[in-house]
């Protein structure tokens, strides 16, 4: 009786937690007139696209998506590469300054990067004044940033995994004759990938999630828009289009949630082993 | 390998990841303090007026302004609250996944995957609408249509909060479960068969054997907390009618880019990384006590 309870109670709360998306879901799916009513009903009957083809033709939104995507799968991409190749240096190897530079790794993950805005700003700036692509107004400015703030913790999280797979297995490598970057690419890496999967889930939902420094670097240029920025077009001090919003922000969230559902096992047993150190 | 071969490899791997985070970390890092200590606004930016240093002038200014303080006491209070908030919701819920079958357990952790995932613009946005005054659904079953939730100061701040901990109580239900989890099941049944009742088995074992890992969500909650950012801004319409809704980073945000006090923006950048890396350092001591090595 006192489980029934419990398990009711739970799943309750479990209706309440999720009760926000089923609400976006369901409102980019209503037609205009069921949005803006007075009495709102958690269903519909006339479910319809309008919204979708509204957010992606008179916002553009399609556009936007892209400009997402490349900026996220560029810091994945760059972001795996780099910190590949630096945790196994900090794990195999043994030399001077290593530990300072761990620290270093862990106090610069404590920096709120929210500081940052206004020296990253003027820095975009002088950068664009020589390398257009990555200054003020374009994506590369987003990609440069997004990937220095995921390293430290991709860094960080990779050493486990790199420290994991035994020395033997390099010292027999090497006995077959395989060359050191051979050893890192074709033996190494395939075995660190569980761990690579779940940095690189962080590392671009981080620079999806992006608002901050979106608004503060895309200023003027609104075909280099990010999603969330975005989103704001449909908002308007008087009368928001929520329809639109919702179909926006069902767009936004699709990838995000497909990915953690993908991994979630890996990214919970790999966040465990990153607080674990 | 000969030492200093092994460190020219190494070095040579970390080259570009020291690059990055040189170039666009530990400079900008430098340069926040630098800027802090000068009058930099629109006029220095433009080339219009030359630089004038102000040492600790900003800081100054800042300390002496009321609205800092209140923005200030604001962020503690709202972190403070989100924090609290967020282990209660998470540890409960924790707790309650440990004593329900399997398919519930998922249900709840499903929806909480849900909210956890949710992109911090998309769930602002969705919770706006559903609290809008107007065509909002919590309004229409409260019965209190045209009620604006973001007018009044506190209930801004209450709404904001609610959103906050709604996406990150998971985190810390997540962990404190798998925490639950991984304690042996003979501690437990040695307890019992010591005649402990089950509060005493969760208070004196359960408890201080999940020590560590609270203590790990807990100071991650306030590292997480103290620095919201995209949730006031979006909600409150970038801090409230005249400001009332402000905490630190949307303040840092709005002196320099919207008031070009690029010096003032820099300086609250300053005492924002100073308190979190005051709280990091706490962090890494409780960590160092309750045994865990670097």
């Amino acid at each position: 009786m006192r489980r029934w309870l419990t398990e009711g109670f739970v799943l309750i709360i479990a209706a309440v937690v999720a009760f926000p998306l089923f609400w976006m879901v369901l409102s980019a799916f209503k037609p205009e007139d069921e949005i803006i009513s007075a009495d709102p009903v958690p269903w519909t009957t006339r479910p319809t696209l309008d919204s979708f083809t509204r957010a992606l033709t008179v916002a553009n939104f399609g556009r936007y998506f892209m400009n997402s995507i490349i900026v996220a799968l560029i810091v994945v991409a760059l972001s795996i590469l780099i910190s590949f190749l630096a945790a196994t240096a900090l794990t195999r190897f043994r030399f001077r300054s290593r530990t300072t530079l761990l620290i270093m790794l862990l106090v610069v993950q404590m920096v709120p990067v929210e500081a940052l805005t206004v020296p990253l700003f003027f820095l975009m700036r002088s950068v664009g004044d020589s390398v257009p692509v990555f200054g003020l107004n374009h994506l590369g400015s987003l990609v440069l940033v997004h990937l220095a703030f995921s390293l430290p913790f991709a860094i960080w999280m990779l050493r486990g995994f790199v420290a994991a797979v035994p020395v033997e297995l390099e010292e027999a490598a090497t006995l077959d004759g395989a060359s050191r970057l051979r050893f890192l690419w074709q033996v190494l890496f395939p075995l660190v990938a569980p761990g690579l999967v779940a940095t690189s889930v962080l590392s671009f939902i981080h620079a999806w999630n992006d608002f901050l420094f979106a608004k503060t670097f895309i200023i003027s240029a609104v075909e280099n828009q990010t999603l969330p920025l975005a989103l704001q077009v449909f908002v308007k001090p008087d009368q928001n289009d929520w329809g639109a919003i919702m179909a926006g922000s069902t767009l936004m969230t699709i990838p995000v949630l497909i990915f953690f559902v993908l991994v979630q096992r890996r990214l919970v047993s790999g966040l465990a082993g990153a607080v674990k150190g | 390998m000969t030492a200093k071969g092994q460190g020219r490899t190494a070095f040579a791997y970390l080259a570009p990841a020291l690059l990055v985070l040189g170039g666009l970390l530990a400079y900008p890092i430098y340069q926040l303090v630098l800027i802090s200590l000068y009058d930099y606004g629109q006029e220095q930016v433009s080339g219009g007026a030359p630089l004038e240093f102000l040492g600790l002038g900003n800081y100054q200014k800042l300390l002496g302004d009321q609205q800092f303080w209140t923005v200030f006491g604001q962020t503690v209070a709202f972190a403070a609250v989100c924090v609290v908030g967020t282990l209660l919701v998470g540890a409960s819920l924790a707790i309650l996944a440990t004593r329900v079958r399997t398919w519930v357990r998922m249900t709840l952790f499903l929806a909480a995957l849900g909210a956890w995932s949710t992109p911090a613009v998309a769930g602002s946005t969705i919770w706006l609408f559903l609290f809008d005054a107007n065509f909002g659904f919590v309004n229409e079953v409260l019965g209190i249509q045209g009620f604006s939730w973001t007018f009044d100061k506190w209930t801004a701040f209450g709404l904001v909060a609610a959103q906050v901990i709604w996406c990150s109580f998971p985190f810390v239900m997540v962990t404190l479960f798998a925490g639950i989890k991984a304690i042996p099941g003979e501690v437990l049944e040695a307890a019992a068969l010591d005649g402990a009742s089950a509060f005493r088995t969760a208070w004196s074992v359960t408890l201080p054997l999940l020590k560590p890992i609270i203590l790990v969500v807990t100071i991650q909650s306030i590292i997480w907390d103290f620095k919201v950012f995209t949730q006031i801004y979006v909600m409150t319409n970038g801090g409230g009618i005249a400001g009332r809704n402000l905490v630190l980073n949307v303040y840092a945000y709005q002196q320099a880019f919207a008031a070009s006090e690029y010096g003032l923006g820099a300086a609250i950048g300053v005492v924002m990384t100073v308190l979190l890396l005051g709280i990091t350092m706490f962090y890494l001591r409780a960590l160092k006590k309750s045994g865990e090595v670097l």
